[in-house]
């Protein structure tokens, strides 16, 4: 219905939730068969580093964090790229689309071999 | 004393019976210089296999099978086929030659796919040569083709090796109320242990106050939390124990070997301070050689990143989850220690050339148990080494003992 960038994490009929998806869920085996936007959700810092020796073609400093979705009581964790620094453990931020999140060109990866779009995320002020 | 865990029920209670099986000697044992060389990787391997040769007393035709660990001779110089031209280059031909890539556990890997080429009969003498060629790439460039391992979710993001260690880093320190200093004397520790390392790329102590003031990489990690990019090689010539004193006095016993993987993808670990591949393959491991955590005198552990050596330390079951970085702290993990873990310098001080490092690790214990590890001598009848590749997803563990 829409062309608005989605951030899915994938459910399999037993209710486990991952962010990716896989083929088959990592818990029991079965095909995940659902997906769940997380867009316009906030989330919870898990933990954070910045990187100052980035490959070619990722910006430096490089500010990164793991954070934790809850849904439905499951939680879903992902990593991504932060938009700012000064970010503490336990904040909580929310997804914002970025196009590009490293310059294909210059890295060791093909170029059409994945999706370089995605979520940085924010802090919730 | 009082730091060593005791070992929970289920250690010796693995499936299978290995009791009558024609255990796995490994009757030589090589490395080279470690650091920055000038010869490639072809030349590396072929210098380490060489050398292990000669210390086995083996000629060249007698090798059945020669495995090669190496991640990514392609990526690192654009060379395929590095175990077939070892082969030739060795005057090995025609054993059977197949290389091994697993990441940065390519060589434990190599043990396995060794001790599983002796253990079922198919060859009568292995030899396993790991080997990487690093340098010669920026350290942009060799980061990059090691985080070409990650899943897309996590290369498009621009995180790296070091950047998993920093963001597990954070969470430990915060979680365990461990000092930021407990990371620093694993570095410190493993350098003052490389000193004495003919082969280490770094023979230099460094103090608290150097690491604790050195750049920041990953924050909270910092440069000396890092081991270094290397080129190196080394090697192993394994047989089967009934016919390892034909060929030598001072061999030593694969007594147990297990590999695990965990997720790849780092986050979604339900725990991040656990490496699910180190419990895994080491229960196996322990089972099989019919051992505990206890019983271990002497490790190897991958401290690819400072952080790294208390995960495994806990999750190897030598300490309580949590406590690793004390028992760093008190000194359990010195060579004089309790235990001691990376009397080689680690790869923090020796070096870390992918394929090679697997394999290094087994060349170090074996010199320990067979009493021939010079200034580094501890007293050791069991010893252990573990292998990391990615950021744990996936792990081998090899329990080796004395004849």
């Amino acid at each position: 219905m829409t062309d608005e960038p989605r951030f899915e994490a994938h459910r399999c009929p037993n209710g486990h939730v991952t962010y990716p998806g896989h083929t088959l869920c990592p818990e029991c085996g079965e095909p995940q068969t659902e997906t769940i936007d997380l867009v316009d959700r906030t989330a919870t810092v898990v933990t954070w580093t910045t990187s100052t020796a980035t490959p070619p073609g990722v910006r430096e400093p490089n500010h990164i964090a793991i954070v934790a979705f809850d849904v439905a009581g499951e939680t879903v964790r992902a990593i991504g790229q932060l938009t700012t620094d000064g970010i503490a453990v336990g904040d909580e931020v929310r997804p914002v689309y970025a196009e590009q999140l490293r310059d294909p060109a210059e890295g060791i990866r093909h170029p059409d071999s994945q999706a370089w779009d995605g979520f940085r995320f924010e802090p919730v002020e | 004393m009082g730091h060593r865990r005791v070992s929970p029920p289920g250690y010796k209670s693995g499936a299978g019976d290995w009791s009558d099986m024609d255990r796995v000697a490994i009757i030589g044992a090589s490395m080279t210089q470690f650091g920055q060389r000038d010869e490639w990787v072809a030349d590396l391997l072929s210098e380490a296999g060489a050398a292990c040769l000669r210390d086995g007393g083996v000629a060249p035709d007698e090798v059945e099978h020669l495995y090669v660990s190496n991640m990514a001779s392609g990526e690192f110089e654009g060379v395929s086929g590095v175990m077939n031209r070892l082969a030739h280059d060795l005057g090995a031909l025609p054993a059977y030659t197949q290389r091994v890539d697993q990441t940065s556990s390519s060589g434990g890997a190599g043990i396995y796919a060794a001790w599983q080429s002796v253990a079922s009969g198919a060859s009568d003498l292995t030899m396993l040569v790991g080997g990487e060629k690093m340098t010669h790439r920026s350290t942009a460039e060799a980061t990059d083709v090691i985080a070409s391992l990650t899943h897309p979710v996590e290369y498009k993001h621009g995180v790296t090796l070091p950047s998993f260690a920093g963001l597990t880093a954070r969470h430990y320190l915060d979680r365990y109320d461990a000092p930021r200093e407990s990371l620093a004397r694993v570095a410190v520790k493993n350098h003052r242990n490389g000193v004495d390392n003919p082969h280490a790329q770094f023979r230099k102590e460094v103090d608290l106050e150097t690491v604790m003031g050195s750049p920041v990489v990953a924050d909270p990690l910092r440069l000396y939390d890092f081991c270094p990019i290397t080129d190196g090689s080394a090697a192993l010539l394994l047989c089967p124990e009934s016919v390892a004193a034909e060929y030598t006095d001072d061999y030593s016993v694969v007594t147990g070997i297990g590999g695990a993987t965990d997720t790849h993808v780092v986050h979604e670990r339900e725990d991040p301070t656990v490496m699910g591949g180190v419990v895994e393959s080491s229960r196996e491991a322990y089972a099989m050689a019919d051992r505990d955590p206890d019983d271990v005198d002497v490790a190897e552990l991958h401290d690819m990143f400072t952080i790294l050596e208390f995960l495994q330390s806990e999750d190897l079951g030598f300490f309580e989850k949590g406590r690793g970085w004390k028992a760093v702290e008190d000194g359990v993990t010195d060579r004089d220690g309790e235990l001691p873990i990376n009397t080689s310098g680690g790869l923090k001080s020796k070096g870390h050339p992918l394929g090679a490092s697997g394999v290094a690790q087994a060349y170090e214990v074996h010199r320990q148990l067979t009493g021939d590890a010079g200034n580094r001598q501890v007293e050791a009848d069991v010893g252990l080494a573990c292998n990391v590749g990615g950021f744990g997803n996936c792990v081998i563990t090899t329990v080796m003992e004395a004849a």
